[in-house]
């Protein structure tokens, strides 16, 4: 092992040079020092230290965690076809963001509350939620089909950022029970533009509150590239706030659990907020309506390629001998079992009934809404062939 | 089992895409997701992957070819055992390419299928969401049942949904609800706007009754659940309270076309005050075209004195004062009319007409004939302040003795102004502007105004009516004569 010095031909040290590209004061005014990244693996699979963050997993721990991986990365594919097939409305595809949400995702308790954005389907499959939920959500088969509080997973909120504003006010709740938990909210960097996510901060920062606020850093606000979202890398915003704020690097999977784990640690230990930026890429779409060739260039998505999450959990096992290759072969085959079973209960699912809109309204009867049901119920039957 | 693909919408809302390029062709083997197809949508170049495995029985669509959403692209002999096609033998497979027969795939997907050309109508499952790849004309509706035969006690909904769950269960609603309105309610007038809310439409249309015979008795002349039902019960239709100042539009009386306007606060008090005035108080209004070129420059050197510092000098201020010293000469012009005698009052309670947001108020200024010019202005400044923000106390608006329009602000030449009840004079004060005048045998362009002044002739004569315009006018003409009269 050895301490992670970033040297020209690094592809680390190359992500910096692009990064500080896009933050053009630090070379022009040289007020502040280079961005920080916290980094355990290496894209090569090589084990680094870091003097702040460590961690210690098992064979079979580092084993899961790859699995996990693979696992999200074959629903996120298998969703985007069933997309491209029509079975799907829309989608947001993870791809490349894996190791930030399984790591953080791997980092809670559970007992903690998670609050996702749509694209956390990595945090959601560390959350035990069942992938086909998050599929019956873009199928228009149901509006998030699982319970939050029986996953402590919220549900997917689709307006930018106003989940950060749900999770402080779910962390200042945790605060007041004294519970031993705390809350991680998921944004992305476009996010941190909006006037809902730096309230939050407000809030979070002068209550103390035991929430994590986990931006994954993709580079790209749909079309919109970092550049034009903040003069500054995003982890320092949180100083103005009066909050510890860390940059990990967001492919690194046992990064972004060490350094999750740690801030949730913080805020369960009554410390206060967190801001982790995972320092990550979106190597596909926005969502499955965007072409992102029409912003963004090649080259850029190819440095990418070479800093994938899984290949360095993957050489890094090989490397230290804690697999062979039946477990790779076995992963695979359960992502491919995944993948049908996937597509196959997707397909199978239900429409719902025209009544069904109005359950989930009130919690306890509600006459008006008996009535307007029943008005509905005799509408739908006034047609031949009866309701469907 | 042959199933076809359909092309699917694979951004929000698109409705076509071009055929680019073909990654399979038939007698293919293909995968699950295995890419048979690049196309091109209005906002993306797209790979699309197969939904089925097996071997590729035709292509259905050429590159180059600008396909419709939902319309097959490729077939897939999959194997599988399918559902027999209603009707025809299944269709062989061609290996040359020409799709075999329109058999197509159960609708299991969400594509929904482009308008049939008159073939039998398939039930499809139709798009759900919101501008989700819907074209024009593509959904149709399902034939509604006739009014049903009224089976009493046989719920009508009991079908599918009462057996899923206990809770779920819908005790069902008469079909009667959806029944179309009847007799002459169908022939209702196009066109014209009618007030009523949902409900009261939806129970009109029940009770077949047409909204645009009706006239509301609601807010804004709307239409109520009890106008509609004594509609229905052929009652004649609620008389409509004749509303003091607004009655009488004749023809267009009762028509929807009009907005009605509850008469009510301060509009009914003005009401009522100006028909009691015009009505008992027999009017003389003169008029009276002055030169205030003087009184213009009098309130500009006002402006400047330290006394007129912190208050506003308009030329209202001057006119104001110009009546108040008429009244001094003439105090019969301020005065009230009982039935047996004519109160003279000593003092001068001057009202000011204002605009404000909720109508016409008068408030008046208490004693102005004891204040000096600037605790005038003062007054005056604060009354119109309190009026347009809607403070005036009931104190400020009773009590008056004479008024002053200034009907000026409203870009106006002068009026015949109503006299406020119970005072025998009304000044208006019209707007100054540029005119040819004759000075010393010269047209030459000065500030002119008019004045008109209507006052109670059972009161004031012709003769000192006329002296108190007279002398306002001269007053404004030449604002010394007010030193002197004063």
């Amino acid at each position: 092992m050895r301490v992670n010095r970033p040297k020209d031909g690094d592809p680390i040290s190359v992500a910096l040079n692009a990064q500080e590209r896009h933050v053009t004061f630090d070379a022009s005014r040289g007020a502040e020092a280079p961005p920080e990244l916290v980094q355990l693996l290496t894209p090569e699979g090589e084990r680094v230290e870091h003097p702040a963050y460590d961690i210690d997993l098992t064979p079979e721990e580092v084993r899961g965690l790859y699995r996990d991986l693979v696992l999200v990365r074959r629903v996120d594919m298998e969703a985007v076809a069933l997309q491209r097939q029509g079975e799907l409305g829309i989608w947001a595809s993870l791809l490349g963001q894996e190791a930030a949400q399984i790591g953080s995702g791997r980092a809670l308790t559970d007992a903690d509350m998670a609050f996702p954005t749509y694209r956390e389907h990595g945090v959601a499959w560390c959350r035990g939620v069942d992938p086909v939920n998050l599929l019956g959500l873009f199928r228009g088969v149901n509006h998030g089909g699982w319970d939050p509080a029986e996953h402590n997973f919220h549900l997917y909120t689709i307006v930018i950022g106003s989940q950060t504003l749900h999770a402080v006010g779910y962390a200042m709740g945790i605060q007041r029970d004294g519970a031993d938990a705390a809350t991680i909210v998921y944004f992305g960097d476009g996010a941190t533009s909006q006037g809902d996510v730096n309230e939050s901060f407000i809030w979070a920062s002068v209550f103390n509150a035991p929430v994590v606020f986990f931006c994954q850093n993709n580079q790209w606000a749909i079309s919109e590239p970092l550049e034009k979202q903040s003069r500054i890398p995003l982890y320092r915003r949180a100083s103005g706030f009066g909050f510890p704020g860390i940059r990990v690097d967001g492919n690194d999977v046992f990064a972004c659990l060490a350094v999750t784990r740690q801030a949730l640690k913080n805020a369960r230990e009554g410390q206060g907020p967190t801001l982790i930026e995972a320092f990550t890429y979106r190597m596909g779409a926005h969502t499955t309506s965007d072409d992102p060739t029409r912003y963004r260039v090649a080259g850029e998505l190819e440095a990418w390629k070479l800093k994938d999450p899984i290949e360095r959990v993957k050489a890094y096992m090989f490397k230290n001998q804690l697999a062979d290759q039946d477990f790779f072969d076995s992963i695979e085959a359960e992502a491919a079992d995944l993948g049908r079973d996937v597509r196959k209960r997707c397909l199978e699912m239900p429409d719902p009934h025209p009544l069904e809109i109005f359950e989930h309204v009130y919690s306890e009867p509600h006459a008006l809404l008996t009535e307007e049901r029943e008005q509905y119920a005799a509408y739908l039957a006034s047609f031949e062939g009866g309701e469907r | 089992m042959l199933r076809e693909f359909k092309l699917p919408d694979v951004g929000e809302g698109l409705t076509e895409a071009e055929i680019i390029k073909w990654h399979v062709s038939a007698g293919d083997k293909v995968v699950i997701n295995q890419t048979i197809v690049e196309i091109e949508t209005a906002k993306a170049v797209v790979e699309l992957p197969c939904p089925f495995e097996g071997v590729v029985g035709a292509l259905m669509a050429a590159e180059g070819e600008t396909v419709d959403v939902g319309k097959p692209i490729i077939a897939v002999e999959t194997g599988e055992e399918g559902p027999p096609p209603s009707g025809g033998a299944p269709a062989a497979v061609s290996g040359t390419g020409a799709p075999a027969g329109r058999q197509t795939a159960p609708a299991d997907d969400m594509v929904p299928a482009p308008p049939a050309e008159g073939g039998e109508a398939k039930p499809v499952r139709t798009p759900v969401l919101v501008g989700y790849g819907v074209k024009p004309g593509a959904t149709t509706r399902r034939p509604r049942k006739s009014p049903a035969p009224s089976a009493p006690g046989a719920p009508a909904t009991a079908g599918a949904y009462a057996g899923t769950g206990a809770e779920r269960t819908v005790a069902p609603a008469e079909p009667a609800a959806v029944r179309e309105p009847a007799g002459p309610a169908a022939a209702s007038r196009q066109g014209v706007a009618v007030l009523a809310k949902p409900p009261v439409r939806k129970l009109a249309r029940d009770l077949g009754v047409d909204l645009t015979s009706i006239t509301g008795t609601g807010p804004n002349g709307s239409i109520t659940r009890d106008d509609v039902h004594a509609a229905a019960e052929g009652a004649t239709a609620p008389a409509v309270t004749p509303a003091i100042g607004y009655a009488g539009y004749g023809e267009y009386a009762g028509s929807e076309r009009e907005e009605r306007i509850p008469v009510k606060g301060v509009r009914k008090a003005t009401a009522a005050a100006m028909v009691a005035s015009a009505f008992t108080a027999p009017h003389v209004t003169e008029w009276l075209q002055v030169d205030v070129t003087a009184t213009m420059d009098a309130v500009r050197r006002l402006r400047e004195l330290p006394d007129f510092a912190e208050v506003k000098v308009s030329p209202l201020l001057l006119v104001a004062k110009a009546l108040i010293t008429a009244v001094r000469r003439y105090p019969l012009i301020n005065s009230t009319w009982t039935g047996e005698e004519i109160v003279v009052k000593r003092y001068v309670n001057l009202g000011i007409a204002a605009a404000t947001q909720r109508g016409l108020i008068v408030p008046n200024v208490k004693e102005a004939q004891a204040l000096p010019l600037p605790e005038l202005a003062r007054a005056l400044g604060e009354l119109t302040e309190k009026a347009r923000s809607g403070r005036c106390t009931p104190a400020d608006l009773t009590g008056g003795t004479i008024t002053i329009t200034n009907v000026g602000v409203f870009g106006v030449d002068a009026g015949t102004p109503i006299l406020n009840p119970g005072e025998a004079a009304i000044l208006a004060f019209g707007q100054v502007r540029d005119l040819p005048w004759v000075v010393d045998g010269q047209i030459v362009p000065r500030k002119v105004t008019t004045l008109a002044l209507s006052f109670d002739h059972r009161i004031v004569d012709g003769e000192v009516g006329s002296y108190v315009l007279r002398d306002v006018g001269a007053m404004l003409q030449d604002p010394l004569r007010m030193l002197a009269w004063s």
